[in-house]
């Protein structure tokens, strides 16, 4: 920025100088005339020094306005009339002193008078130079290959000619008018781009013909002016600026340009009041589409549709009737008109006079789909009725309202419906959006109901002298309802539980939590197995909701008699190897599930049994989800194999058999996301 | 998914359990169990075409229980396949309800025979 300030200003000097320098050298050589031996070299540094002059203001210009990226066309035409004006107020004044002093001798002085020529040179080399480069910028408004080409040549050829003036050809004589003719041309084929005419509403369109008339008004002025200077009396110039072919030019080509912006301003006045409407709706529907960026609800997306609406068919009155998601009516937007108001135009409806329009949409009703219609009210004359549409729900109803017959034309009805489309969009963008926020929401109480969850499950596996445990529990979804847990009744007795809560998901993980606390409620209590089933249905009873109930496989591991004493409630029968008999059995005693007897009834379905163990034997407890996992045949794990599987991996640990029960399961299925909850329990007699 | 079709021969009631019974399509056999418990004494439950029952399905018929009980209703499952037949019997299922092999026995129990 520094660097340009500098460099315009230094640009301001050097023409002063180079016009001063002109001056100077014009004196020389009209003194070296006047003493009759002219002095050519003098001459040639005048012309030199003028066309330097014409360079440097082009210059300064071609970088104060003419590299800016952006720009108001009135500002530029502003720009220029302020330099003529000024450029006329000193022509002028020097005009008038030439008059005063007319009658006596200073008057008909040849330094005198080439002083007074060459500042008016001056000004009108700025002023048209000025003129110029905002004319070259208005004309490559809306650049292509071959207008930036033509300028290019214009624009060379323009600045090039100036250095003809050092030979002999001169703007109207045989030689310089082929040139001149040529360029003049060329700029009158540029002339006819005026696009940024059709950017200026009718205001500017009006302030912009003001401007250009006077801006011509000044090149008209100043060209009579210098001609002037010429026919003076007795009195010839030592260098006649008009002589150069790039002045010359500059003056048809200002001059033409004006007069054709003129002429295409003045045809553009009537047609503007279109292009702005046009500008409204792109704006409208930019602000429509962009709605749903910038946070706006549903709410206000319905105002914008019925401000938008009404300003681009230029409506009288209107409103808008939101229904609620069961398409039942909400409530009523309203511009310029209230409700009584509009059961009265409602009713006046010409029902002959309906003109339904095609619809792309499946016509329920034919009232709330889109039609034209004509009213017979006092004010308004006629009415549109256009419905929104999400997903062939029907929620909202636009009806716009005009005062006279006909109102609305079919690019109007277009519009409206684009409008509506767009709408529609962005509501139903919104919607989505909420329920994404909402899903997320939920997604992140599922994951806080997965932590509590999964800390209900034992990490820390109570034991014994006499065995090792070890046990896993995975949730198909979130949470589920499977459960196991441990607990030291005393110095020698291990409780033992594995849980299945039927149904999965949510409901099934509630239950199953109820389940842990009223294991760890009973066990406290030292109960054997028998009165730990009937009071956990007890209690159960209590808590499950209709259909559910849990099923579970309770044991009491005792190393002082080392024995299991053991009940199962309807759960899958527990796997026992015997390392006597080297042999798999399921323990298939009679039970039924929790909850599904909720009276004493149940008592009669308890059944426990004891067994003596020995060293390396094994118990394995587990729940369906293994039994009944899938492979991609549908063919279940089924209980052969975990039969199978557990009397092959007799002889390794608990923690070794619990982990290749998992890779037995996830290599049969192929894969790790089974479709229930699955977990197991593995106690081996050490 | 599963199907249900329902069919009423003089006063028995039979109820076909087609395809399989998950936690979701489980509702749908409660419906139509509800309803048939709510008008007829004389139930049957055709099995045969049942492939599958989770443990919400089981729920469903053990939600009847007492109901039935009640209303003195009489409710017969029959025919069911192997695979099936042991979800219920691990459950304990077959010592509250009455399951049978096929349809002729099915009759007899519902009339009270």
């Amino acid at each position: 920025m520094v660097l340009k300030r500098n460099f315009l200003k230094i640009l301001v000097i050097l023409g002063i100088i180079s016009w001063l320098a002109a001056l100077a050298s014009g004196y020389l050589y009209k003194f070296s005339l006047l003493h009759n031996s002219g002095v050519e070299f003098y001459l040639f540094l005048s012309k030199a020094f003028l066309v330097a002059f014409i360079f440097i203001i082009y210059l300064f210009y071609l970088k104060n306005i003419g590299t800016k990226e952006s720009f108001n066309i009135i500002d530029l035409l502003w720009k220029v009339f302020v330099t003529g004006l000024i450029a006329t107020v000193f022509s002028l004044l020097s005009n008038f002193i030439l008059g005063l002093l007319q009658g006596n001798e200073h008057g008909r002085n040849p330094y005198f008078l080439d002083t007074l020529y060459l500042i008016n040179v001056g000004l009108i080399v700025t002023f048209l130079v000025s003129a110029f480069t905002v004319w070259k910028r208005l004309i490559l408004y809306q650049k292509s290959k071959w207008l930036l080409r033509t300028w290019n040549v214009f624009e060379y050829g323009l600045l090039g000619s100036a250095l003809l003036y050092f030979s002999q050809v001169k703007t109207l004589n045989d030689l310089g008018l082929p040139i001149l003719s040529v360029l003049v041309l060329l700029g009158m084929v540029l002339s006819v781009n005026l696009k940024w005419v059709a950017y200026l509403n009718f205001r500017q369109k009006w302030k912009s013909i003001l401007l250009i008339l006077l801006i011509g008004l000044y090149i008209g002025y100043f060209y009579t002016n210098l001609n002037s200077f010429g026919s003076n009396d007795g009195f010839s110039l030592i260098v006649n600026a008009l002589d150069i072919i790039t002045f010359f030019t500059l003056f048809i080509f200002t001059l033409t340009y004006c007069i054709f912006s003129v002429l295409v301003l003045l045809f553009n006045l009537p047609t503007s009041s279109v292009f702005e409407q046009k500008l409204v709706e792109v704006i409208n529907f930019q602000k429509l589409s962009q709605s749903r960026n910038t946070g706006q609800d549903e709410e206000q997306i319905y105002e914008l549709l019925l401000e938008s609406s009404v300003s681009v068919v230029l409506a009288n009155a209107a409103w808008l009737d939101i229904m609620d998601q069961s398409e039942q009516f909400k409530k009523t937007l309203y511009y310029k008109i209230n409700r009584d108001e509009k059961e009265a135009v409602l009713k006046s409806i010409k029902n002959n006079k309906i003109k339904a329009l095609h619809s792309s949409v499946p016509s329920r009703n034919q009232i709330q789909n889109r039609y034209l219609a004509e009213i017979k009210h006092e004010v308004y004359k006629s009415i549109f009725v256009i419905p929104l549409y999400i997903q062939e729900k029907q929620i909202a109803v636009l009806s716009l309202l005009k005062d006279v017959n006909e109102g609305f034309s079919r690019e109007m009805v277009e519009i409206i419906r684009t409008f509506i489309n767009q709408a529609s969009i962005s509501i139903e963008n919104y919607r989505l959006m909420e329920e994404a926020i909402i899903n997320e929401r939920y997604k992140e109480e599922l994951k806080i109901a997965k932590r509590v969850q999964d800390s209900l499950i034992p990490k820390v596996l109570h034991t014994n002298d006499d065995v090792e445990i070890s046990g896993f529990s995975k949730a198909a979804a979130e949470v589920g309802g499977d459960y196991f847990d441990t607990y030291k009744m005393n110095a020698h007795q291990l409780a033992l539980i594995i849980g299945d809560v039927s149904g999965k998901g949510t409901s099934a993980a509630f239950h199953m939590s109820q389940m842990k606390g009223i294991f760890q409620s009973l066990v406290q209590l030292n109960l054997n197995a028998r009165d730990f089933m009937i009071k956990a249905n007890n209690a159960l009873s209590n808590c499950l909701d209709r259909t559910s109930f849990i099923t579970t496989s309770y044991f009491i591991i005792d190393s002082k008699k080392k024995k299991f004493e053991f009940s199962r409630a309807g759960h899958c029968p527990t796997l026992y190897y015997s390392d006597k008999e080297k042999k798999v059995v399921f323990l298939e005693d009679q039970g039924l599930g929790l909850g599904i007897l909720r009276d004493n009834q149940f008592n009669e379905f308890v059944e426990v049994n004891e067994m003596e163990y020995n060293s390396g034997d094994i118990l394995m407890l587990y729940t369906d989800g293994i039994t009944e996992a899938k492979n991609k045949n549908n063919e279940e794990y089924g209980y052969e194999r975990i039969k199978q599987f557990l009397e092959s991996h007799a002889y390794y640990s608990a923690e070794y058999i619990k982990e290749g029960i998992l890779k037995s399961l996830y290599d049969f299925c192929e894969s790790s996301n089974l479709e229930d909850d699955i977990t197991a329990l593995i106690v081996k007699v050490k | 998914m599963v199907e249900i079709k329902s069919a009423l021969e003089k006063d028995i009631y039979t109820i076909y359990v087609i395809g399989e019974v998950d936690a979701s399509s489980s509702i749908y056999l409660d419906e139509s169990i509800s309803e048939a418990t709510n008008k007829h004494k004389k139930i049957m439950v055709n099995c045969e075409k049942l492939e599958y029952i989770s443990s919400a399905g089981l729920g469903v018929f053990m939600s009847y229980i007492n109901d039935m009980e009640e209303k003195d209703i009489k409710l017969v499952i029959y025919g069911l396949s192997d695979k099936v037949k042991h979800v219920f019997q691990i459950l304990g299922l077959d010592q509250l309800l009455k399951i049978t092999s096929n349809e002729t026995e099915a009759k007899l129990i519902v009339n009270g025979v």
